[in-house]
């Protein structure tokens, strides 16, 4: 049959919008347990269907079921559980912050929090991490100082990044996280450099990159994937899929045609589309592409299935362009919530024991803040001018010497 | 040595005395480049230190900065100076800054290879100079030699600079000697005492001019292959100008520049990209603002019309000798 169809521009538009009631039915799901774990050694054409699941592992119950669920201890757990407590609280405290004028701007990880406190315990203390500015939980499971964090968010005189960097865009070589710029997807492709390196040197660290789904439409992100895929880099790259790039749904990345992570199909490397709002599946695909990088496989693509709960950043409003109540309607759930019904249903936590958790999560945040505060908000303190000079390169030019003293440090 | 074998030279003595560094990009593995300038260093290195990359000139500038923070040493080669602007975010956003952001934390000793300029009928994608592109990028250093010896000596200081280099390599000169005349017969480097080059590891430190020739009429600042344009309409008109070749534009020899400058009163600046926004732009200025009351004639400029590169007027748009000598003259009549 011939097609006379006339040609029309098609624009894709999101299930909803503000006045609109929240529809996920276009999100592919998949009931917890289902997914197959195949061998961490299975080669790439025999994965090609892992893309289009979705790992997952807490039922709606909180238990861990199927062949996924990873055996981690109480302990472990527990760590995991304060650290996205603490974000969730740190996050909520700088917001206000910056609604008071004490930092020019924040951006919170809420409904993420499970993505970076999973990957960070779940990688080891010499693999390198290359994150979005949406992994403050990697920091906080590692018990980076939240001071220093308020220090940053405060650009004040103790700042570790000496007033440098706009409030966010950490940098903590000995935690494991590399320094964040605000251009996007543009630290994919040092992930995979940084793991060619590990390989190149016959070492045993491997690195893990992110980037937010809407980014993946970036050319740098298909350059990363080419490259992982053709020099078989140890590197685990994540593709958080948080549903929404400031008010672009994810269809407008072309979340529509198909899954994130079947973009791993094309550069021949494994994709694994995985439950961003639950722990213990975020840790144990984590923990299948380490240890498959480190037989030597190369490579892992991981869709991180999540929710961006919050504004994208302190100077944004997202009920100016998505349905009110998506965040409840959210068919993956709280990632917090989840992993504290997980422990309570191990019998390993109780409800008293999480209130008695979060108070002193809070504790601790407020004190970290305040100390942070004492040093001086944006605009109280400040660390030397002289800093601005200093690191432009290893040593100065005369340009920054002679500007130096122009400007009388 | 020829410019080639003297930049080959210096990879091969750099890679033999580091194992940290690497040297990758297109075409230059098995084959060698398309310029011969990694000619059998995967032979003799192996695969891992010497290999082709995808044609992705944004993924091996990405790929280079994540091995320069893990700890090694990449040097990378961009086939053409007009292919890298594909990678300019990576060298920009990522490479230029990695250190002021991450407050010395993570740094990026990569060295990027480009070969340039004009004089080979290239047209407007192998000929352009996007030197002023790089320079106003601070974070950058940008080298530019003009012979083998000093390619050599400043490949080697680039690839041990712990700072990202753009390392601008003048194809016209490659293979041989190019005053701007396009009719006359192509000379050999083995003629010339600057392709005399050591067989061994040595140095030229970044930042530091080559006095090509003194002179007390006028001071002309050149670099690439504008050095040997320059010294050729210097020859012809019998002017005598002082000479000076800047070789890395970021850091710039200033002290050289000025105190030339002040002694001769008069300055040209040449070079083979556009006018508009060009180096010597900055150049200009600085001059004037550090020589000001030494000036006797005002800073000529010598450049690419301020047009796309084009191929059938090559000439006509080549800043050759009789554009140097007719810039001379003029600073000679005030």
């Amino acid at each position: 049959m011939k097609n006379t169809a006339e040609l029309s521009l098609y624009v894709p538009e999101p299930s909803g919008r503000p006045g609109d009631e929240p529809d996920f039915s276009n999100v592919p799901l998949q009931d917890a347990g289902e997914q197959r774990c195949p061998d961490t050694l299975t080669p790439e054409i025999e994965l090609r269907d892992m893309p289009y699941g979705l790992v997952r592992v807490l039922d709606d119950d909180g238990k861990a079921v199927g062949p996924w669920a990873p055996d981690l201890s109480t302990d472990h757990l527990m760590r995991g559980l304060d650290a996205m407590v603490r974000t969730r609280i740190f996050d909520d405290r700088m917001f206000r912050a910056n609604r008071q004028g004490k930092t020019s701007f924040y951006m919170k990880s809420t409904g993420e929090e499970a993505i970076g406190a999973a990957q960070s315990l779940c990688l080891g203390e010499r693999d390198m991490c290359f994150p979005t500015y949406r992994i403050l939980s990697w920091l906080m499971a590692r018990d980076y100082p939240m001071t220093a964090l308020g220090n940053q968010i405060f650009s004040n005189a103790e700042d570790p990044l000496k007033g440098r960097q706009l409030p966010v865009l950490y940098s903590a070589r000995d935690y494991g996280f590399y320094s964040i710029s605000g251009n996007l997807g543009s630290r994919l492709g040092h992930a995979v450099g940084w793991a060619m390196a590990s390989a190149y040197r016959h070492d045993d660290s491997i690195a893990l990159g992110y980037v937010g789904e809407g980014t993946t439409a970036e050319g740098n992100v298909h350059e990363a994937l080419t490259f992982a895929g053709v020099y078989r880099a140890p590197v685990i790259l994540c593709i958080t899929n948080n549903q929404w790039a400031i008010s672009s749904f994810s269809g407008i990345a072309g979340g529509n045609r198909t899954t994130f992570a079947a973009k791993a199909l094309a550069y021949g490397i494994p994709g694994l589309r995985v439950d961003g709002n639950d722990f213990l599946a975020i840790h144990a695909a984590t923990d299948w592409a380490r240890e498959r990088a480190l037989g030597n496989k190369g490579a892992t693509l991981i869709e991180l299935v999540t929710y961006r709960a919050a504004a994208h950043s302190s100077s944004d409003d997202p009920t100016r362009y998505r349905p009110k109540g998506e965040s409840e309607a959210w068919p993956l759930g709280d990632p917090v919530e989840r992993l504290k019904q997980h422990l309570i249903q191990r019998g390993d936590l109780t409800e008293d024991g999480y209130t008695d958790l979060h108070e002193d999560c809070e504790k601790r945040v407020r004190a970290a803040i305040r100390e942070a505060e004492a040093v001086g908000t944006l605009g109280q303190s400040k660390p030397s001018v002289k800093a601005m000079f200093e690191e432009v390169f290893k040593e100065p030019d005369w340009r920054q010497i002679e500007q130096r003293r122009e400007l009388g440090y | 040595m020829n410019m080639v074998q003297a930049l080959n030279s210096a990879l091969d003595v750099k890679l033999e005395d580091d194992p940290d560094i690497l040297t990758f990009g297109e075409d230059v593995g098995y084959f060698g480049g398309v310029f011969r300038v990694t000619d059998k260093l995967q032979e003799k290195y192996g695969l891992t230190r010497c290999f082709d990359t995808p044609i992705s000139e944004g993924g091996i500038v990405a790929t280079a900065i994540g091995m320069g923070a893990y700890g090694l040493r990449p040097v990378v080669e961009i086939q053409f100076a007009d292919y890298i602007l594909p990678a300019f975010d990576q060298l920009v956003s990522e490479a230029a800054r990695l250190r002021y952001r991450s407050n010395g934390e993570f740094w990026a000793p990569i060295t990027v290879r480009v070969p340039y300029g004009g004089g080979i009928f290239g047209g407007q994608t192998h000929s352009q100079s996007p030197e002023a592109l790089f320079a106003h990028v601070v974070g950058l250093k940008s080298v530019i030699p003009s012979n083998p010896y000093d390619a050599k000596g400043l490949l080697i200081s680039a690839i041990e600079d712990d700072d990202p280099v753009i390392f601008f390599e003048p194809k016209r000169l490659y293979n041989g000697l190019f005053e701007g005349r396009p009719d006359d017969p192509v000379k050999p480097w083995k003629d010339h005492p600057l392709a005399d080059v050591p067989e061994d590891v040595y140095r030229i430190p970044l930042g530091k001019a080559r006095m090509v020739r003194e002179g007390a009429d006028v001071t002309v600042l050149a670099y690439g292959t504008m050095v040997h344009v320059a010294l050729s309409a210097i020859e012809e008109c019998g002017i005598d100008a002082e000479l000076i070749d800047l070789r890395s534009i970021v850091p710039l020899d200033i002290d050289a520049i000025v105190e030339s400058v002040q002694r001769t009163g008069r300055c040209v600046i040449a070079h083979e990209a556009s006018r508009y926004g060009g180096f010597g732009g900055e150049l200009s200025a600085l001059v004037q603002e550090r020589c000001f009351h030494h000036l006797r004639a005002p800073i000529e400029r010598v450049a690419g019309w301020d047009t796309p590169y084009p191929h059938a007027f090559e000439w006509d748009y080549f800043p050759g000798p009789q554009r140097v000598i007719d810039a001379m003259q003029r600073t000679q009549e005030v």
